[in-house]
């Protein structure tokens, strides 16, 4: 019954006051949209790096060269690792009986050039096997065969957007293509796959014979003088599980590296679900340092609560006096004050929070390079924000609201 | 009803006490109508204050409708004040953005209970601006607000009115009005009790205390009063 006076009483002198209501409100809508907006990107960015690695499929396991000293994901990267893998490596992890398949994979981005036209794709170096492997379809001519690798043959097979690019309308097969000045004669297109991954096309891939990508065009060797394998991508027999098949892989390459028994892998082996794990710790930590950078909007928002409701109090210190001589309590004008202020932190809230989501749909809608973000408002990020407003409010009211209600009313009624 | 036994109260300002009230004894009956009289800093409104639950002895007894008060806490003296004072200012102390009636409702806000609008609009009859119950403070003459005011004291049917220099700010037909209108209400049975500085306001009274130095100098029974007694 109280309560709804002091709602009531609490709307009135909001609206008595409505553009330094609106300025106050205008902190908490700034805030929250802003935390909003960038806890929904963040998310989206999460929910795109889930999206990819379920479209893996979950029966691959993807081993790489490792350095054993350098802490998590460093161990992998190339300027850590040390290149251990070589093809005879791929093939041993192919004839085990866990592995359905396994194919290298060695990676680059080149410029391909055909007469005017030029690209810049990913390439992939690997053998017959990959087709299948990541499943690409043909559109035209054929894939990379058994003998292109062991030729060294200099045929290259397009994605279809790098097939479009180059040759139009044109049937590309046979055609030449040029990269880092040297010919190569296009055997094949795939089919059209679409984005996955930040905005990585399918469509903009090449594939070559390895053995080609290692002597033609991106020389690497092992510190024992192979040629150096970046990557095998391992499928999973069906009838093992993915632990046997890791296990299986760990102790052939650990045989062939003569690694000694308590002694650190020079390569790792990782489940899509390992590799997500990873992605999705450094998108998570992104999302919160996102949200950490709106926090400080949010709290500039507060302190602006807490600065106009101190205004307040002393411009109504007669109207505390007489309440308080007419038989209000501490309690009563406490209420009254933190009400005040968690309404004006809660409707700043709302607003914002109608702003942030048409923000989202704005930005779910651009078209970011062939790839779209769909930042998300989900009801957890809602009622986070609810409660974050309210918070806020009740916690920048407090101090005001306690100097209201603390105020002496015989002094409050012969103030100013 | 109301009973001061040796009241005394010292205020601290700064390093220096200040003794606004010095051992006054004095009892008030139920249906008096007293006028407290003295100049400013004598102590008059201390003692305004004290009666009115506004503050709390340094020394002495207070005693209210047969309850020692003395060392009640804030609360429960915020519902005395509720509930058994109605209190009328010299500025009147309205809300400015709220209506008449709502001004007159507020007392009932922190008492609770039900016919709120109902029990305001019938105070506001009482003190015939029933007509005027939802112009905001601004659209009213001084004297009009002032009865507003009165309104609101009545609105919790208090024991004791108290009215600090009710007429202070008021010209003198307004004062008249607002005067004759505190003896109507006492004749129908409330008391009431006004800090004034002016003697013709204060010979309006049954009865005169006046007050110096926070000290009670006289206290005496005049005009139609002093006559029948």
């Amino acid at each position: 019954m109280k309560f709804i006076e002091f709602f009531r009483i609490a709307v009135q002198s909001l609206l008595a006051n409505k553009l330094r209501s609106a300025l106050t409100m205008l902190g908490m809508i700034i805030g929250v949209s802003a935390v909003i907006i960038l806890m929904s990107v963040g998310a989206g960015l999460q929910n795109m790096v889930t999206s990819t690695f379920q479209e893996l499929g979950s029966n691959l396991l993807f081993i790489q060269p490792a350095n054993p000293d350098a802490p998590g994901l460093a161990s992998m990267s190339p300027g850590y690792a040390t290149a251990s893998l070589t093809m005879a490596n791929a093939e041993a992890i192919a004839n085990l009986r866990t592995v359905d398949g396994a194919v290298p994979v060695n990676e680059n981005f080149v410029r391909i050039v055909a007469g005017s036209e030029d690209f810049l794709a990913v390439i992939h170096g690997s053998n017959s096997g990959y087709q299948q492997l990541y499943g690409f379809r043909m559109e035209a001519g054929q894939f990379i065969s058994e003998v292109n690798v062991a030729r060294r043959d200099m045929v290259i097979v397009l994605g279809s957007k790098v097939a479009e690019k180059l040759f139009d309308n044109d049937d590309p097969i046979g055609k030449q293509v040029k990269i880092r000045d040297k010919r190569f004669t296009v055997i094949g297109v795939m089919e059209p796959r679409g984005v996955s991954f930040f905005g990585f096309s399918w469509d903009d891939l090449v594939v070559t014979p390895i053995t080609t990508f290692q002597a033609r065009l991106f020389s690497q060797k092992t510190p024992s003088g192979e040629d150096a394998v970046q990557g095998v991508t391992a499928q999973i027999d069906s009838d093992w599980s993915l632990d046997e098949a890791r296990l299986e892989i760990e102790t052939v390459l650990r045989k062939y590296h003569r690694i000694s028994a308590g002694d650190k892998d020079d390569f790792s082996v990782m489940s899509p679900e390992q590799l997500l794990g990873t992605f999705q710790t450094i998108t998570m930590a992104l999302t919160v340092f996102l949200g950490l950078i709106g926090s400080v909007s949010l709290l500039v928002g507060g302190i602006g609560i807490m600065n106009i409701m101190l205004v307040s109090v002393t411009e109504r210190t007669r109207e505390i006096g007489l309440r308080k001589a007419i038989g209000a309590k501490r309690r009563d004008i406490l209420v009254q004050f933190l009400l005040e202020a968690a309404m004006l932190s809660l409707s700043g809230g709302a607003i914002g929070l109608i702003g942030a989501w048409l923000v989202t749909q704005g930005i779910s809608r651009l078209d970011l390079g062939g790839f779209t973000l769909s930042a998300v408002v989900s009801p957890l990020i809602v009622i986070v924000a609810v409660l974050v407003s309210v918070f806020i409010g009740l916690a920048s009211g407090i101090y005001p609201a306690v100097r209201a209600a603390r105020l002496n009313p015989i002094d409050a009624l012969h103030y100013g | 009803m109301v009973k001061l036994e040796e009241a005394t109260k010292i205020y601290r300002m700064g390093k220096v006490d200040i003794l606004a009230l010095r051992g006054v004894s004095l009892t008030i009956e139920q249906g008096e109508m007293v006028a407290i009289i003295g100049a400013s800093g004598s102590g008059k409104s201390t003692l305004m204050n004290i009666i009115g639950f506004l503050d709390k002895l340094t020394s002495g007894r207070h005693i209210f409708e047969g309850t020692d008060v003395s060392q009640f806490s804030d609360n429960r003296l915020a519902e005395l004040r509720n509930t058994k004072i109605g209190f009328v200012f010299q500025d009147f102390n309205l809300l400015r953005r709220a209506t008449a009636v709502a001004n007159v409702e507020l007392p009932l806000v922190y008492a609770g209970g039900l016919r709120k609008r109902q029990r305001a609009l019938e105070a506001l009859e009482r003190v015939g601006l029933a007509a005027r119950a939802n112009h905001k403070p601004t659209e009213l003459s001084g004297g009009e607000q002032q009865r507003v005011a009165i309104a609101r004291a009545l609105v919790n049917n208090p024991s004791l009115v108290l009215a600090d220099e009710p007429t202070g700010n008021l010209d003198s037909v307004s004062s008249g009005e607002i005067i004759s209108l505190f003896r109507k209400l006492n004749q129908d049975g409330i008391t009431v009790v006004m800090v004034t500085h002016e003697m013709e306001i204060a010979e309006q009274a049954k009865r005169i205390i006046r007050i110096r130095d926070g000290q009670i100098v006289s206290d005496e029974r005049v005009g139609v009063a002093a006559k029948s007694v």
